[in-house]
């Protein structure tokens, strides 16, 4: 799925990036210990969480797009750090469960489970 | 083969948004050395672990990372309070961490057993007062 399709979906506003990354997997968590633990890779996080760990976990695991939930949005330091790292950022004003199974029932991390 | 490669970075005690910056530069080199993206990936987790914690428990400290053609070896020495029960920090879910640290996403009592889990070899040594060094070991031969 695309990210642009993602922003449809989610009536998204773009912060950051390019959307034209195909994107599967997706995973949610205000904890960036559990997305490192992660050992599966991640095309999307999903997160409440506003500060520049975010991004930063999003790159040590090579992870190109960041929703960020509940309409809360990054700082201009976030999104200058994202856009070095070659990140896709949005914001959403969907409740993350909401967002997620959004995500969910359009196809993503579909795969594992069919 | 690639000549060794020696890093060193100075971690400031509890610049929390700044943390994570070594492992970042890190990461820079490991992908202009042409390391497999899953020593790599499996590299900057322990190290970014690692960092954190530098940050969030110790009072900051060094990091020398050496490469070389048989294994990437990351050695993270702070002089913080030490490690009380390391049997205890080593457990998923155990923590001492403020919450200021649990606020960043980190403090889940979860980065000990990621950086074991990610380094195929790793060591505590730790002397209460004094500090703590963790020395992680990444074999390239055997992920490759």
């Amino acid at each position: 799925m695309q990210i642009s399709r993602i922003i449809e979906l989610l009536n998204a506003r773009l912060l950051c990036g390019d959307v034209d990354a195909d994107i599967n997997i997706a995973f949610s968590s205000d904890t960036m210990s559990d997305v490192l633990a992660s050992p599966e890779e991640i095309d999307v996080l999903l997160t409440g969480l506003v500060n520049p760990q975010v991004v930063r976990t999003a790159d040590m695991l090579d992870i190109p797009l960041i929703i960020f939930v509940r309409g809360k949005a990054p700082s201009g330091d976030m999104i200058r750090m994202a856009e070095e790292c070659g990140i896709t950022m949005i914001v959403t004003n969907q409740k993350m469960f909401v967002s997620c199974g959004i995500l969910y029932e359009a196809g993503l991390n579909r795969k594992e489970t069919a | 083969m690639m000549e060794p490669v020696k890093l060193t970075y100075q971690v400031d005690d509890g610049n929390y948004l700044a943390a994570g910056s070594a492992s970042t530069n890190v990461k820079k080199v490991l992908k202009k050395l042409g390391i497999p993206s899953d020593i790599i990936r499996r590299a900057v987790v322990c190290l970014y672990e690692g960092e954190i914690n530098m940050v969030i428990h110790a009072n900051g400290g060094q990091i020398d990372v050496e490469i070389d053609p048989a294994a990437i070896t990351m050695i993270l020495k702070d002089v913080g309070p030490g490690i009380a029960d390391i049997g205890k920090a080593m457990q998923d879910g155990y923590s001492t961490a403020s919450k200021e640290a649990r606020d960043l996403g980190f403090g889940a009592g979860m980065g000990l057993p990621n950086m074991k889990r990610n380094s195929d070899e790793m060591s505590i040594d730790t002397v209460i007062g004094q500090g703590t060094t963790v020395t992680m070991i990444l074999k390239m031969q055997e992920s490759l």
